[in-house]
């Protein structure tokens, strides 16, 4: 497995997190939130959650919020992975494998383009 | 579920929804009285000993409150088929605690799963909760605390590509530095 991570790794993390954020204008704060009840883990929410932290690692996605919320009674749709980039709209997406919250990352999260074939319409 | 860390993903989302600021996960693994004991606590609402008792029972709950589901009932359920037990100690008002104790090399324990993945995902997505996770192999223990990371953070979130992945390794070597030999899947291991 990985070399061991100690605070002081965490704090070189920190000061390069603040050079980027410096470096960057600030584009409006993009929220991911993933369904993690009962329903959703059991469809399995937490390798969602995991391509989605994978995603943020390995493309240097900065700037986005990920959290998570319980069920919101859409349970045969889950895993349900909501989508608010600034002002913008709120897109839920719904039985989003590991595959397609990769697609969804960068399709939407980075380019803005929202992956139509599996919103859910409220 | 197949994992019990999916299980431990579940009882601290109960903890969650409970409204707690304060979340602590044990995770403890012991070769020579062959147990494997988790344990969830939260200074959480709470619950009446009445409802205790309705949320280990799948037959009594009644579905009023929306928040209770069969997460419990099925990991007390894989918990006795397993030589083991699950209580719950809950006062309101000042939280609650979950226990779960299984015989470790029991057939039909299910396997410990992604635990990494499963901690690092709650202290990520619910940044406004301090989080403890503690280890234990034998007579070893590993202790990950949120506090500090948060105070060195300041305002910058922890879901910065960096962060995300320095966050991760910290909980890794938790467990790995208490027991090198930590995989997934591990079951019949013998010290």
């Amino acid at each position: 497995m990985s070399t061991i991570k100690s605070l002081e790794d965490l704090k070189k993390a920190r000061d390069e997190a603040l050079k980027k954020r410096e470096l960057k204008a600030t584009s409006g704060a993009i929220q991911v939130i993933v369904g993690m009840g009962t329903c959703g883990i059991a469809a399995g929410a937490r390798d969602t959650m995991k391509a989605i932290l994978e995603t943020i690692e390995q493309d240097s996605i900065s700037g986005v919020i990920v959290t998570q919320t319980g069920c919101i009674g859409l349970c045969e749709k889950e895993p349900i992975v909501e989508v608010i980039v600034g002002e913008q709209p709120k897109v839920i997406y719904g039985k989003v494998s590991p595959e397609l919250a990769r697609k969804i990352m960068k399709e939407h999260v980075v380019d803005g383009k929202v992956v139509t074939s599996n919103v859910i319409q409220m | 579920m197949r994992e019990l860390s999916l299980h431990l993903l579940d009882i601290a989302e109960n903890s969650i929804s409970a409204g707690a600021k304060n979340i602590s996960i044990v995770v403890a693994e012991d070769t020579t009285l062959d147990l494997l004991q988790m344990s969830v606590e939260d200074d959480g609402r709470g619950m009446s000993a009445e409802m205790v008792a309705q949320v280990t029972d799948p037959f009594i709950t009644t579905r009023t409150t929306r928040k209770v589901g069969l997460g419990i009932p099925l990991l007390k359920f894989a918990a006795e088929s397993c030589n083991g037990k699950l209580e719950i100690t809950s006062e309101p008002g000042k939280g609650t605690k979950l226990f779960v104790e299984f015989q470790r090399n029991h057939i039909d324990r299910m396997p410990m799963g992604d635990l990494v993945t499963t901690i690092h995902q709650l202290v990520i997505s619910n940044p406004l909760v301090h989080w403890k996770f503690e280890y234990r192999f034998n007579n070893r223990n590993g202790v990950f605390d949120d506090a500090l990371i948060k105070e060195e953070l300041g305002d910058i979130p922890m879901t910065e590509p960096d962060i995300l992945n320095c966050i991760k390794g910290m909980i890794e070597s938790t467990i790995l530095e208490i027991n090198p030999q930590f995989t997934q899947d591990t079951i019949f291991t013998q010290q």
